[in-house]
C-alpha cells in the first residue's frame, strides 16, 4: 500500500505561511514535480521579493533570492550560464505582474528555456494586503479602502492571457488549488511547465489562483469559496497556450 | 602579449574581458558605451558565450545577478544614467557576495545631462552604488592599455573578496584609439563551490541571499564583509605618482583627467615649478595614504577633476589639514586644457605663469 510520505523536495524548514493560505500546496507541488521529474540535482530555483522571500529555505535544490520583480532576469542568467540546469522563479501577483512586468514579458518573448510558478492571489500579503494588479473591481485592499475604483486604479491584468500572445511562450497554463481535483490539475499543469523547459521548448508559466485568507479577512474555507466565486469568473482556468510539441523555435 | 592592435577603447575593454574569461555579457544600449555591446555581440555567439541585449539596465545587471550566482564571470556596461538603474542590482550583488565586473563610461549629468566625457559619477561609485552598507572595488584607468590590464584585475580581486568591481572611465577613454597589447586568453578560473550550479544531489543546496531579517545577524554579516575591506585597503590599492619626490605642489587627477595634468606638470616643471601628480588608479580603496604623505612635505594641493569637486572631498580627508588643497574642475562634458591647469598650478606657485 502506498505511505502518504513528505517529499525529498522540500527540506525539513518549517513553513512561515498564514494558517489556510495556499502556497504551501503550490510549494509542495513544485517540490513533487522536481522530485518525479528527478531533476532536483540540476534545478536553481530563483525565489521572488513577497511572501515567498524565504521560499529559499524550503526547496531542496539550489537556491537565489532576487530583487523585486527581477526573478525572470535572474533565472535567464542562471539559464545562460549553465543551460543544461533547470531554472524556475515562484513569484507573486506584485512582484510579477506590477514590478517585474518588463522582466516577464521580455523573458517570455525571447522564449527563454525557464519556467515560472506565478501565485495570482489578487492581493500583496506581505506587506499587510494592499492592492495589487490583479486585485478585482470592486474588491477592498488597504490601499483601495472604498473598493478598487478602477477609473481611478485601472483594470486587473490578465498575465497568461496576455502571455499568451507572445511567440515565445511554449505553455501557459491557470489553475487552482482550492479542492482535490483542482489541486490534482494543477499539479499536473506544474509538471508539464517543467517538462517543457527539460525538452526545450521554450518558456512556461503556470499561474496558480491563490488564496490570502490574512490579508483577505475571510476563514481559510471561506477564502477558498470566495476564490471561486470571484476569482474564477474574471481568470478563467485553462490552458493558454500549448506549443509543447513543436517547441517556440 | 605581442602583437599591437590600434583600437577604440570600449571595443579594447570588450576584447580584454572576452580574454579573461568573461563570455557572459548583459548589456542595454547607451552613448557613449555602445561599442562594448557590439563587439561582444561579433565575437560572444562564435565562441558558446552569452551576448544578451536586455530590456533594460535593471534586467541586464540583474542577468548578471543570476550568471555570477551560476558561476560564471559575468559583465555589464553602461554610462551614467544606466548606471543609476543599475544601482538596485548592485546593491544585492555586493549583499549577495557576488562577484562581477560593471563598466561605466561616464557622461554628464544630473539627468539625462549629456554624451561628452565627464567624473560626475565619483560619488556614486565610491560612496554610494545603491542602498545599505557596501563599497565596490573600483579602478581608474587612464589610457587604453590600463584599461586591458585592470580588466584582469578586476575580474581576480571581485572573486578573490566576492564582491562587484566597477570600471570607471569616461568617455574620451571609451572613443579614443590607441595600440594595445591583449594578455593571454585565460583558461583556468578559480573554482567557486559556493555557486548554484545544481546539488547533484551530492551536497546541501547552495542558497545565494541577502535577506537577514534578524539584526544581529545582519549586522554580522555587515561587519564581516567590512573586515573584508580593511584587507583590500591594506593590500589593493594602486597609485601611480608622477615626478613628486620633489614636488612642492602636487596635483592629484584620475582617469583621462590625469594625462592632461600630466602636460599641465611638465609645463609647469619646465618654468621651473616643482610640480608633481598622484593618479589614483584605485578609487576605492583610495590611496589616503601616499596622499597623505604628499601632504607632509609638499607646499600645497590641487585637484582637478570633469565635475564641480567630489574625489577633492577624499583629499581633503586623506591630508587631514596637512596642507592647503584647492580645486579645479570644468563639467557637463568640458575637457579641461593643459593651460587652464598650468594656470591653476601657477596660482599655487605664486601667480606668475
Amino acid at each position: 500500500m502506498a505511505s502518504f510520505h513528505k517529499t525529498k523536495g522540500l527540506t525539513d524548514a518549517i513553513f512561515h505561511y498564514c494558517p489556510g493560505c495556499t502556497h504551501g500546496i503550490v510549494h509542495r507541488l513544485v517540490a513533487e514535480s522536481m522530485e518525479e521529474l528527478g531533476i532536483l540535482g540540476k534545478t536553481v530555483g530563483i525565489a521572488p521579493v513577497g511572501c515567498a522571500v524565504m521560499a529559499y529555505d524550503y526547496f531542496n535544490c539550489d537556491m537565489i533570492e532576487a530583487p523585486h520583480g527581477r526573478a525572470p532576469a535572474v533565472a535567464t542568467g542562471a539559464k545562460r550560464a549553465n543551460p543544461d540546469n533547470i531554472v524556475f522563479t515562484y513569484q507573486g501577483d506584485g512582484d510579477l505582474a506590477a514590478i517585474g512586468t518588463a522582466e516577464t514579458v521580455h523573458a517570455a518573448t525571447r522564449g527563454e528555456n525557464i519556467t515560472i510558478i506565478f501565485i495570482n492571489n489578487a492581493i500583496y500579503g506581505m506587506t499587510g494586503g494592499q492592492m495589487a494588479p490583479t486585485t478585482l473591481p470592486g474588491q477592498i485592499t488597504q490601499t483601495t479602502p472604498y473598493g478598487r475604483d478602477v477609473t481611478r486604479a485601472g483594470y486587473p491584468i490578465r498575465m497568461c492571457e496576455m502571455l499568451s500572445t507572445l511567440d515565445g511562450v511554449a505553455y501557459a497554463e491557470r489553475v487552482t488549488v482550492t479542492d482535490v481535483p483542482n489541486v490534482r490539475n494543477a499539479k499536473k499543469a506544474i509538471k508539464k511547465a517543467f517538462q517543457t523547459q527539460i525538452d526545450k521548448k521554450g518558456f512556461s508559466i503556470v499561474e496558480v489562483l491563490s488564496s490570502c485568507p490574512t490579508n483577505w479577512g475571510l476563514e481559510p474555507v471561506e477564502a477558498l469559496k470566495w476564490l471561486k466565486e470571484n476569482m474564477i469568473p474574471y481568470y478563467p482556468l485553462g490552458c493558454y497556450q500549448d506549443r509543447t510539441e513543436k517547441g517556440v523555435f | 602579449m605581442g602583437q599591437k592592435f590600434l583600437m577604440k577603447g570600449n571595443e579594447a575593454i570588450a576584447e580584454a574581458a572576452i580574454r579573461n574569461g568573461c563570455i557572459h555579457f548583459f548589456g542595454y544600449p547607451i552613448t557613449p558605451q555602445t561599442e562594448v555591446s557590439a563587439y561582444m555581440s561579433k565575437v560572444l555567439p562564435k565562441i558558446g558565450g552569452t551576448f544578451l541585449q536586455a530590456e533594460s539596465e535593471i534586467a541586464a545587471i540583474n542577468m548578471v545577478l543570476g550568471a555570477s550566482s551560476c558561476g560564471v564571470r559575468a559583465m555589464t556596461s553602461s554610462s551614467s544614467p544606466g548606471i543609476s538603474l543599475k544601482s538596485e542590482g548592485v546593491s544585492y550583488i555586493a549583499g549577495s557576495d557576488l562577484p562581477c565586473v560593471i563598466l561605466n563610461v561616464m557622461r554628464g549629468g544630473p539627468g539625462l545631462g549629456g554624451i561628452q566625457p565627464s567624473q560626475s559619477d565619483y560619488w556614486q561609485a565610491t560612496k554610494a552604488l545603491g542602498h545599505g552598507d557596501f563599497q565596490l572595488l573600483v579602478f581608474a584607468p587612464a589610457t587604453v592599455q590600463e584599461i586591458v590590464n585592470l580588466m584582469g584585475t578586476a575580474f581576480d580581486l571581485a572573486e578573490k573578496y566576492r564582491m562587484p568591481a566597477l570600471i570607471l572611465a569616461d568617455g574620451m577613454l571609451g572613443q579614443m584609439m590607441e595600440p594595445v597589447e591583449f594578455p593571454e586568453k585565460k583558461t583556468e578560473l578559480p573554482a567557486r563551490p559556493w555557486a548554484t550550479t545544481g546539488t547533484k544531489e551530492k551536497r546541501k543546496p547552495n542558497i545565494i541571499n541577502s535577506l537577514y531579517l534578524k539584526p544581529d545577524e545582519l549586522e554580522r554579516t555587515v561587519v564581516e564583509r567590512f573586515e573584508r575591506y580593511d584587507v583590500i585597503k591594506e593590500n589593493e590599492v594602486r597609485v601611480e605618482e608622477y615626478l613628486t619626490e620633489d614636488a612642492e605642489y602636487i596635483v592629484v587627477a584620475y582617469g583621462a583627467t590625469a594625462r592632461v595634468v600630466r602636460s599641465a606638470v611638465e609645463s609647469a616643471r619646465a618654468q621651473g615649478i616643482k610640480a608633481g601628480l598622484i593618479r589614483p588608479i584605485t578609487l576605492w580603496p583610495f590611496p589616503e595614504k601616499t596622499i597623505a604623505n604628499a601632504a607632509k612635505r609638499v607646499k600645497s594641493m590641487l585637484t582637478v577633476e570633469m565635475s564641480m569637486g567630489q574625489m577633492v572631498e577624499d583629499v581633503r580627508l586623506a591630508v587631514n589639514g596637512m596642507c592647503g588643497v584647492s580645486f579645479f574642475g570644468r563639467t557637463g562634458g568640458i575637457v579641461p586644457t593643459p593651460a587652464e591647469v598650468l594656470h591653476e598650478i601657477c596660482k599655487l606657485a605664486g601667480g606668475a605663469e
